[in-house]
């Protein structure tokens, strides 16, 4: 089916959405990959605040190619998510309620996924140009030193993705 | 004996790195095409053509097919009668890289160290591999490659008893391992025999071999031919979500090896399989 979805994400959305479903995202979303990822953990562990507020927001695996004059942001596809999957269920215990990336989840994120109630959608590896178009602003709201594993604040228009794990657990990647 | 000056080997490195993140070559591009013909699932089918267009947004507004530009891998054949002027040639070339890189807005993916890991803010340095060849020219390749599909490359030491078969089955098995997170369809670079470190740069070198050429070895071409046959009847598909796409080729590349080994290296690549060439 297809599905027009605004951010945040509530929990209504999250249980309407299905693996197979093919979604367009508007809205604030951020980027974060390996190093921020890692960042944002720590600083869970040792009882600190976030940069950002996690709570029904949602996370695109995503380190940008650098923007030329005049463009928003450069080439934007996903990264593959399983390097994510050792720092994601404290994330999703902080309200997190949806990823985009792409690849496989492990177990233990899906049963987070089911537990916090929260949606992972792919969107199409190696098509990193024509993502960008649907980012209309781009901006670093924390660790800037990181490059472009930095956090980016993303203003997305219909950005194309598809429900692989919905918090039913349904995997659209496990079809053998 | 023929001189060459290294400024001229940083000016092509840097144009190389920058024109392989911006176009396909010919070869893979003419495969992604194709592709989208005969592709047999329906969302298999959307998926490649979404691909076939961030070709095009790529090249017409000037973003890099992929925000990973890789690592870049460059092969240098040089001929023994070359003479190389100037400054010590791995300097030539890294600074190739970064001019390419820096210049031409490609994403600064390089670690300084693996474990401190501080991005080197240009890219450098690539992993260069030297070969001292006939001639007077330098043969250039210029292979930037994404870790994406890296991470799920494989070498395996099989027993000699193992065979052909064994090794069928070590390529068909990684390729299910890497499922979709090698950004499928894939390119398969296989490299048979060598040592532990040979087998892993023949299967480097057979993604950068033209994808409408086969091994001139014919047991080896057929094999060729079956692996991607039967690659593509896994269902793995596009985006790793079905169909008859997951592999646009597979390359194979063979070397002598000793009595008691069967060394086999499996490189992944996505479909955006960047291998540029030049003669100096």
């Amino acid at each position: 089916m297809e599905k027009y979805i605004t951010t945040p994400i509530t929990e209504k959305t999250v249980s309407e959405l299905k693996a197979g479903d093919y979604v367009y995202i508007t809205g604030t979303i951020y980027t974060a990959r390996d190093a921020a990822h890692k960042r944002l953990y720590e600083a869970l562990q040792q009882g600190e605040e976030l940069p950002i507020h996690l709570e029904n927001n949602t996370l695109y695996y995503l380190g940008p190619s650098p923007a030329r004059e005049g463009q928003v942001i450069g080439s934007a596809g996903p990264t593959t998510s399983s390097r994510m999957d050792k720092y994601t269920p404290l994330l999703l215990k902080q309200g997190l309620k949806g990823m985009i990336g792409k690849g496989k989840r492990s177990p233990e994120v899906i049963e987070a996924m089911h537990e916090n109630h929260a949606v992972y959608f792919a969107a199409i590896g190696g098509a990193g140009a024509l993502l960008s178009k649907c980012i209309k602003k781009a901006e670093v709201v924390a660790y800037e030193d990181l490059g472009t594993e930095a956090i980016r604040k993303l203003e997305v228009e219909n950005l194309p993705v598809i429900v692989v794990i919905d918090e039913q657990k349904n995997n659209l990647y496990e079809r053998h | 004996m023929r001189t060459i000056s290294t400024d001229i080997i940083t000016q092509n490195i840097k144009e190389m790195c920058i024109e392989a993140n911006y176009e396909l070559s010919d070869d893979v591009k003419g495969r992604m095409l194709e592709s989208v013909q005969t592709e047999s699932a329906e969302i298999g089918k959307q998926i490649l053509s979404q691909l076939e267009q961030n070709l095009e947004i790529a090249k017409s507004d000037q973003i890099p097919i992929c925000q990973d530009t890789g690592m870049a891998v460059v092969f240098l054949k040089i001929g023994q009668d070359v003479h190389i002027e100037g400054d010590y040639l791995e300097d030539a070339v890294n600074e190739g890289i970064r001019q390419g890189y820096v210049e031409g807005y490609l994403r600064k993916s390089v670690v300084g160290d693996p474990l401190i890991r501080e991005n080197t803010k240009d890219n450098t340095p690539g992993v260069i591999h030297y070969e001292i060849v006939p001639g007077d020219k330098i043969d250039i390749t210029v292979a930037p490659k994404g870790f994406g599909s890296e991470n799920m490359s494989r070498v395996c030491m099989l027993k000699p008893a193992d065979g052909i078969e064994g090794v069928k089955e070590a390529v068909i098995e990684t390729v299910k391992l890497a499922g979709p997170n090698a950004c499928p369809p894939v390119v398969v670079g296989v490299g048979i025999g060598g040592t532990f470190e040979k087998c892993t740069l023949l299967a480097k070198k057979a993604l950068t071999r033209d994808l409408n050429t086969h091994n001139e070895i014919p047991y080896v071409a057929e094999m060729e031919e079956e692996l991607l046959n039967k690659i593509n009847a896994l269902d793995i598909g596009p985006g790793g979500l079905g169909g008859s796409t997951t592999a646009l080729g597979v390359n194979v590349e063979v070397y002598p090896t000793h009595i008691a080994g069967l060394p086999v290296a499996i490189n992944m690549c996505c479909h955006v399989n960047r291998h540029i060439h030049r003669v100096i």
